[in-house]
């Protein structure tokens, strides 16, 4: 069991980091894939305080170092869930279970637009997870919608265990199985009676039983359910303390403005409060 | 009684009559393994009242077909052997006892 679990590997998950080490506090900080985060996309900086013309590269690989440095455990992968136990979370990451005494969700800019029929297929050919629900398709056709820079690794493991997977995504995917088809398409819908029947993808139709729609991180909703949010952003407080006990938020998830030096500065005060309500915990524990 | 792992033969007998909860899981899944002391939870809660099963899809493969199950965890309440509710993903426990206390 770790201290504190920070979901996500950007400016405010490092920081909510360093700040939870310096306390003493074991860390561990699970994110996707380094292509998905916003700061890596970035091509220049100028408005972080004492860098003037970085990159965003440059300068998410000095905040990991820092964070590393300062002994933050780190996981790749995406969280699917977590569970509030007494005193605890669960928290589901793929096929493995972490746990944790408090939680900082820095995920990032979540897009809350689901894609028309995503919602109610949910459950019913609808998944999010290819590790998890994988082996319930051998055999069957297949859709990978690709939104995240691991998903052709996920969509190589279906073909793998024997769906037969397509992939569709705006952009052409790299380290995709040449045996798997592409399909270039950004407009999608899910369709299907009770169960999906097919994925329609821009002009054409592509029957399947089951959709996989990988992004880099699921909505703090889906997340953690019963987490209040305030349009498309989770509901903080000065501490940085969501309504959900043990469980703070920061950076871009929280809402505007979407700038590394205030992703930094909240999740500074996220790992502090969240360091704190720990010590609260052993000490009345 | 004590939580039931069933096979696809001992099923629609042990969920014949009375109320039923049966947990589809599979041991690649992490928010199945999150959601096991949840079950086991609910099997010592209800214990006498409810039937508390369990179903490795891997192992069961013609049940998870029969059920239509497409996502794990999905929770499957039956009421005298037919089904009357379900829950796909992990809910917290309060979601299912609601359903368990409405149809006891």
């Amino acid at each position: 069991m770790y201290d504190i679990a920070v979901i996500g590997g950007g400016p405010a998950g490092l920081s909510a980091a360093v700040q939870a080490r310096a306390r003493g506090r074991s860390v561990v900080v699970i994110g996707g894939d380094v292509r998905d985060n916003a700061l890596y996309k970035t091509e220049r900086i100028d408005n972080y305080l004492g860098f003037t013309g970085v990159t965003g590269p440059e300068l998410l690989e000095r905040f990991e170092a820092h964070a590393r440095a300062m002994g933050a455990e780190r996981r790749e992968g995406r969280v699917l869930s977590v569970m509030p136990m007494e005193n605890m979370f669960y928290l589901a990451v793929g096929s493995e279970v972490e746990q944790a005494r408090a939680v900082v969700l820095a995920t990032g800019v979540v897009q809350a637009g689901k894609l028309p029929g995503e919602a109610e297929h949910l459950g019913a050919g609808v998944s999010y997870c290819a590790t998890c629900d994988g082996m319930l398709y051998r055999s069957r056709q297949v859709v990978v919608v690709g939104r995240s820079a691991d998903a052709p690794r996920e969509a190589n493991y279906l073909k793998e265990i024997g769906c037969q997977v397509t992939y569709v995504s705006p952009r052409q995917p790299e380290g995709l199985r040449p045996d798997i088809p592409f399909v270039q398409a950004g407009k999608l819908r899910v369709l299907g009676d009770r169960t999906v029947e097919a994925v329609q993808a821009d002009g054409g139709t592509i029957p399947c039983e089951g959709v996989f729609i990988l992004r880099p991180s699921m909505a703090p909703a889906e997340l953690l359910p019963g987490l209040e949010l305030e349009g498309n952003y989770i509901r903080v407080d000065r501490s940085m303390a969501t309504n959900v006990p043990g469980v703070f938020a920061a950076g871009d998830c929280t809402g505007l403005p979407l700038q590394v030096s205030k992703a930094v500065g909240e999740g500074q005060v996220a790992g502090h409060r969240a360091a704190e309500y720990v010590d609260t915990l052993i000490q009345t524990g | 009684m004590a939580l039931v792992h069933l096979t696809e033969e001992a099923f629609d007998k042990a969920t014949a009559s009375g109320l039923s909860m049966v947990d589809f899981w599979a041991s690649w899944c992490g928010p199945c393994k999150m959601l096991s002391p949840v079950v086991d939870g609910l099997a010592r809660k209800y214990e006498g009242k409810v039937m508390v099963g369990k179903v490795n899809t891997d192992d069961q493969p013609g049940l998870a077909m029969r059920f239509g199950v497409m996502s794990i965890p999905t929770v499957v309440f039956l009421k005298d052997g037919k089904e009357i509710d379900r829950k796909v993903g992990v809910m917290p426990e309060a979601a299912y006892t609601a359903v368990l206390d409405a149809n006891l």
